[in-house]
């Protein structure tokens, strides 16, 4: 194994802790106008991942920052030709996070629901889009011989990427409303099970289409391994949460999206974003990357740094271990 | 194609207006932190309830701050790709490891703690809290030392050789990437900035409420606080300022010449204090300077040649072929001195303020002024300042606030369009950098979005801090003073409300 496909995984990994964590985050904030009734059980959600979203959103800004270090090409092909849809991901991003902290800033109802309307659009439109891009990576798509992407936006909204849009939506909502079930107590984490099992199977049809077409196309047995993987996990995300076990409800929606996301990655090695015009123009893991120099340097750093950061994450869902509900929120705001 | 709407203009506003609003907030964050810990260490230390109470203030708007801050870093991030990716491609063997150090690093530090120090007063043991916002604190300065190193190898590059099968700059000693002296001196008056920038924010806001004799215990140990920090960051930013000064001589001469509006090299070089010229025929028309100080800024001495912009020019076009070498000239001579004018003012009003609110030295009995007192602003011996006077003083001191802001915007400015037509000195021209398959529209539409999302963005923020400066410190409860012992919080508080919550 060379070190570019070592950093092929590592990616695939980042990405992968990304729509983990995150995944839950945007849940969270679909959410707020799915689950909650009023406006202290929107409180108790948002403070569900009050603690941790901030550090969940940095695996985003890691996969790229590595991307750029390792696969400078895929970086500049990706972000260049993804323009106008990772321009409308960086204007919820921006908007959620400022959404967070200052929602409660102010006391006017006016001010309060704006911000409550920014944390449910600013969440669901990146779930639903960072699906439309990599369905659109793993398809492929009008990429030239000089690595540029030629394509429009319109290119961008087939069926296959749109389906792909609408599992990693769903997938996120479902972990979410695990994910509050798990965090949270009293009349809510019973609504937010009852809520899941519904997701659950919404996301498990539409899930299993958009595996299935990717398996159908470009699969093969390794990923038939993951796509296996990812379908009983759900099935038992699904069915442990039925039965009341939420700490393995949520394992095992993290599991779906952790197979899944390998799924994709699987099918798409060792291309990084193949060219639908010609499959010589497609970037590589070789044609794209960087010097084995720099990935060594690289690796040094992920090696340290990556084992650190999932052991003090790990100490801070540890301290915000207790389930909260609307007795821990406080009246004013 | 319209050279005002060429995507490469285009490009080069947004990036230029993205970074110097995220600029605004990331020295703020990086010095409120440590200030901000510092209040929390002295109250761990000492138990006295105004470092917690100035501990609470300082935090909320610090967390207002940064707030900003890190969601305009995420598109610095991702715009290289976006609306630079020729850049990319050409150098992400180099630069891309730095940028991924910072998140991989400092970015994960620094948001991980600080996700725990604003919901962990009751869930965390006090040393423990308190460890956390030195881990934020610990994380922006290492977070702007990975990205001052990659600024750094755009302004100087270093540890590289340029492949010419893969078209690419690529990586040879990325040791030599982050200790190489630009990235050094660079990280050091950047850092001490931001702490001139913080300690004049406290100056300001504390001055703000003892005009008005208000939580005074409080505001008065901020006051003197920032006071210092305003002269002691002064000194080092100065200090720093003319190391950097030095190593841009040698490094970029166009820089500092056109710093300087030096358009033919002269040997004693003068410092110009005053200049309004002609780009075109390239000399100045109206021109007041100090002799030889210009050499000693670049050299250490006062008789050294300089060489100026028309010599550089010429250099330059026998080395890289045709062309104009020379960057927005008017922009980097003014950039340059507003910095410089702005942040010495600063630190003159940080002397004075110093000065004026001495405690006991120097003071007959009768001027002095308690712990607990509003500071009596004298100004001689024996003499305390009128009301009316002493109020213009805490209202010099409020604006004063936004002084280092504005130099530190205009250092930036000054940095990369002193640099230009170069991204890459000497490597790569700003023109060879943008994407070619976006279109002009495209970019346009996100310089229009980011812009409008700022503007909107900025006057929240504003308000958001008027309001809370205005609040002041909060009251202290109960289970403020009495913070938890166990990790994840005491059994006893089962059924409280969180300490803190959205």
């Amino acid at each position: 194994m060379e070190l570019h496909d070592v950093w092929f995984v590592l990616i695939a990994f980042l990405w992968t802790g990304y729509f983990f964590l995150e995944g839950f985050d945007f849940g969270i904030g679909v959410l707020t106008k799915l689950l909650a009734r009023d406006r202290k059980e929107r409180r108790v959600l948002i403070n569900t991942i009050g603690p941790v979203w901030d550090g969940n959103e940095v695996w985003l800004l890691s996969a790229g920052g590595a991307t750029f270090a390792a696969f400078p090409e895929w970086y500049a092909t990706l972000f260049s030709g993804f323009y106008l849809p990772l321009l409308i991901i960086l204007f919820c991003l921006i908007v959620r996070g400022v959404a967070f902290e200052y929602r409660h800033k102010r006391d006017e109802d006016r001010w309060q629901t704006n911000w409550e309307h920014a944390i449910f659009w600013c969440s669901l439109i990146p779930a639903f889009l960072w699906g439309v891009a990599f369905g659109n990576i793993v398809r492929g798509v009008k990429i030239n011989a000089e690595m540029e992407y030629v394509g429009n936006v319109a290119d961008l909204l087939n069926p296959y990427a749109l389906l792909g849009g609408l599992v990693t939506l769903t997938l996120f909502t479902f972990h979410g409303a695990v994910f509050a079930a798990l965090k949270t107590v009293g009349d809510i984490r019973g609504r937010a099970r009852a809520l899941a099992t519904k997701l659950g199977l919404f996301t498990a049809v539409l899930a299993l289409g958009f595996l299935g077409w990717t398996q159908a196309d470009k699969g093969d047995t390794a990923s038939l391994v993951a796509m296996i993987v990812a379908v009983v996990a759900l099935v038992a995300a699904i069915g442990t949460n039925l039965a009341g076990r939420e700490g393995w409800s949520f394992a095992f929606s993290g599991v779906t999206i952790v197979a899944a996301v390998a799924m994709l990655f699987l099918t798409l090695f060792p291309n990084v974003m193949p060219s639908s015009l010609n499959e010589a123009w497609s970037l590589t893991v070789t044609n794209a990357s960087s010097t084995p120099y720099t990935l060594k340097i690289m690796t040094w750093c992920a090696g340290i740094a990556a084992p650190l950061v999932m052991l003090y994450q790990g100490w801070t869902y540890w301290v915000f271990r207790k389930r909260i509900g609307t007795q821990h929120i406080a009246d004013a705001h | 194609m319209d050279l005002a709407l060429a995507p490469e203009t285009l490009a080069r506003w947004q990036f230029g207006i993205t970074t110097v609003y995220h600029f605004l907030f990331v020295p703020l964050t990086i010095s409120l932190a440590a200030l901000t810990a510092g209040l929390q260490t002295a109250w761990v230390r000492t138990n006295k309830e105004k470092y917690l109470k100035a501990t609470k203030f300082w935090g909320k708007l610090f967390l207002i701050n940064i707030a900003m801050g890190v969601v305009t870093g995420i598109v610095q991030e991702f715009q290289f790709g976006m609306n630079w990716s020729d850049y990319s491609r050409f150098v992400g063997d180099i630069f891309g490891a730095p940028l991924a150090f910072e998140a991989l690093i400092a970015f994960f530090f620094e948001s991980t703690f600080i996700g725990l120090w604003i919901f962990g007063w009751d869930k965390l043991p006090k040393k423990i809290h308190l460890a956390c916002i030195w881990m934020v604190s610990i994380g922006t300065v290492l977070s702007a030392y990975f990205i001052l190193a990659a600024n750094s190898w755009m302004q100087h590059p270093v540890g590289y050789r340029i492949n010419e099968e893969r078209g690419r700059a690529e990586l040879t000693d990325f040791w030599r990437v982050l200790s190489q002296d630009t990235a050094v001196t660079q990280f050091f008056h950047t850092i001490t900035a931001a702490f001139l920038v913080g300690g004049a924010f406290m100056v300001g806001i504390a001055a703000y409420h003892l005009a008005r004799r208000k939580h005074v215990p409080v505001m008065r140990t901020s006051l003197r606080l920032g006071l210092v920090t305003v002269i002691a960051a002064g000194l080092l930013t100065a200090v720093s300022g003319d190391f950097l000064g030095k190593v841009m001589f040698k490094q970029q001469p166009m820089k500092m010449a056109a710093a300087e509006a030096l358009w033919d090299g002269e040997a004693p070089a003068p410092f110009s204090l005053f200049a309004y010229g002609d780009v075109d025929k390239g000399h100045n028309e109206v021109a007041l300077e100090i002799p030889g100080i210009l050499s000693f800024l670049a050299n250490g001495d006062f008789d050294s040649y300089v060489p100026g912009i028309n010599d550089i020019n010429k250099m330059e076009q026998e080395k890289y072929g045709p062309g104009d070498y020379r960057p927005n000239i008017p922009v980097a001579y003014w950039g340059f001195r507003w910095m410089i004018g702005f942040g010495m003012a600063s630190f003159a009003l940080g002397v004075l303020g110093l000065w004026l609110t001495r405690k006991k030295f120097l003071l007959p009995a009768a001027l002095r002024t308690g712990e607990d007192e509003v500071p009596n602003l004298v100004l001689f011996r024996r003499k305390a300042l009128s009301p009316r006077f002493a109020r213009w003083y805490w209202i010099t001191a409020l604006w004063t606030m936004t002084f280092p802001l504005i130099a530190t915007s205009w250092g930036w400015i000054f940095t990369e369009m002193g640099r230009q037509p170069w991204v890459v000195y000497g490597v790569l021209r700003t023109k060879d950098a943008v994407s070619p398959g976006v279109s002009q529209g495209e970019v346009l539409t996100s310089m229009i979005v980011f812009t409008l999302l700022y503007a909107v963005l900025a006057v929240i923020e504003v308000k958001l801090l008027v309001k809370y400066v205005k609040l002041g410190p909060p009251e202290l409860t109960e289970a403020d003073l009495n913070p938890p012992t166990k990790i994840g919080g005491d059994d006893r508080d089962a059924d409280r409300p969180m300490a803190f919550s959205y």
